[in-house]
């Protein structure tokens, strides 16, 4: 471990501004990427189920 | 020993289930290459003898632009199978991934932004490297743009894999723009034939990161290609026999 407290950690030497701002966006978007794909996933198999609920219905509960 | 069938995985019903079985492991490798790479790389690696500490970017840049070139060489890949063999698959394939590529291409902007500001004195340039690396991002949204425009699953995926295989040319451009032209940004620090100029423990962190971005990239495409597969078989028998479609 080179630093010697948090506080020096997070200045990064003068350039916490870039090295975080990188970090931290590249973290963020890759979380909302993740996000993203199982919204989407759920998305798609709430659909299925839903249809699949519909088509089991007995005939003439659609009226 | 017995040889894989990949035709048998090229079925898109064969596929969701391998690609089910697969993604969790390769995103719990990304997440433990993550934390190995960021340990070495936040916590152990020295500072720069001409940076400092700012040089750390290396460890989100690099990578971020190493997958942003290899998931479209990707894309570029299951295209030509796409159109060779006529495969279902391969489209998809070639839309999971472009997501995640274009979010690459725009990261190593964002970092290389970052990154020119405190070194360079200016966020951009409109030098060789930073300008095909540009396209590259255009590349990406325009894919995506046109797919999505055209409503036809067959020919949106033919259309797609054109944008993607044409495209592929700026590849080998962005890689090689910092031999071919004077650009400002510096010279390849990792190189197939003369090695590397970093220091080891730089360069082993480096190194962790890119294969946690990979891992992250198999993991996310896998999953996202099993979205894909229920959206365009959603009529399928298979699909309404899947215990996790079962009200």
């Amino acid at each position: 471990m080179r630093w010697e407290s948090w506080s020096q950690f997070w200045a990064m030497g003068g350039y916490a501004v870039y090295v975080w701002g990188s970090v931290g966006v590249t973290a963020l978007l890759m979380v909302l990427e993740v996000w993203q794909a199982r919204w989407a996933h759920r998305a798609v198999l709430n659909q299925l189920k839903a249809e699949q609920a519909v088509a089991q219905l007995p005939v003439d509960e659609w009226k | 020993m017995k040889s894989i069938n990949w035709f048998h995985y090229a079925a898109p019903q064969n596929f969701y289930g391998l690609a089910g079985r697969m993604w969790p492991g390769f995103a719990v490798l990304a997440t433990a290459f993550m934390l190995a790479g960021l340990w070495l790389g936040f916590a152990v690696a020295p500072s720069d003898f001409q940076q400092g500490e700012g040089y750390r970017i290396i460890f989100v840049h690099v990578p971020v632009s190493w997958m942003s070139m290899v998931v479209y060489l990707a894309m570029a890949f299951w295209s030509v199978l796409g159109l060779t063999f006529n495969t279902r698959l391969s489209g998809m394939m070639t839309r999971a991934l472009a997501p995640t590529g274009a979010l690459f291409a725009f990261l190593s902007l964002w970092t290389g932004a970052l990154w020119g500001k405190p070194m360079w004195g200016t966020w951009w340039v409109w030098d060789a490297r930073l300008t095909s690396e540009l396209i590259l991002f255009f590349l990406y949204l325009g894919y995506i743009a046109l797919t999505s425009a055209i409503d036809d699953t067959r020919r949106s995926d033919r259309a797609g894999a054109l944008i993607a295989i044409v495209g592929a040319i700026n590849v080998p451009i962005i890689y090689f723009s910092v031999k071919w032209w004077n650009t400002l940004h510096q010279g390849a620090s990792v190189s197939l034939t003369k090695g590397s100029s970093m220091a080891e423990v730089m360069l082993w962190g480096m190194l962790l990161m890119a294969l946690a971005f990979w891992f992250y990239t198999v993991a996310l495409v896998l999953y996202r290609v099993r979205t894909l597969i229920l959206q365009r078989e959603s009529h399928a028998t298979w699909v309404h026999q899947l215990d996790e479609v079962k009200p």
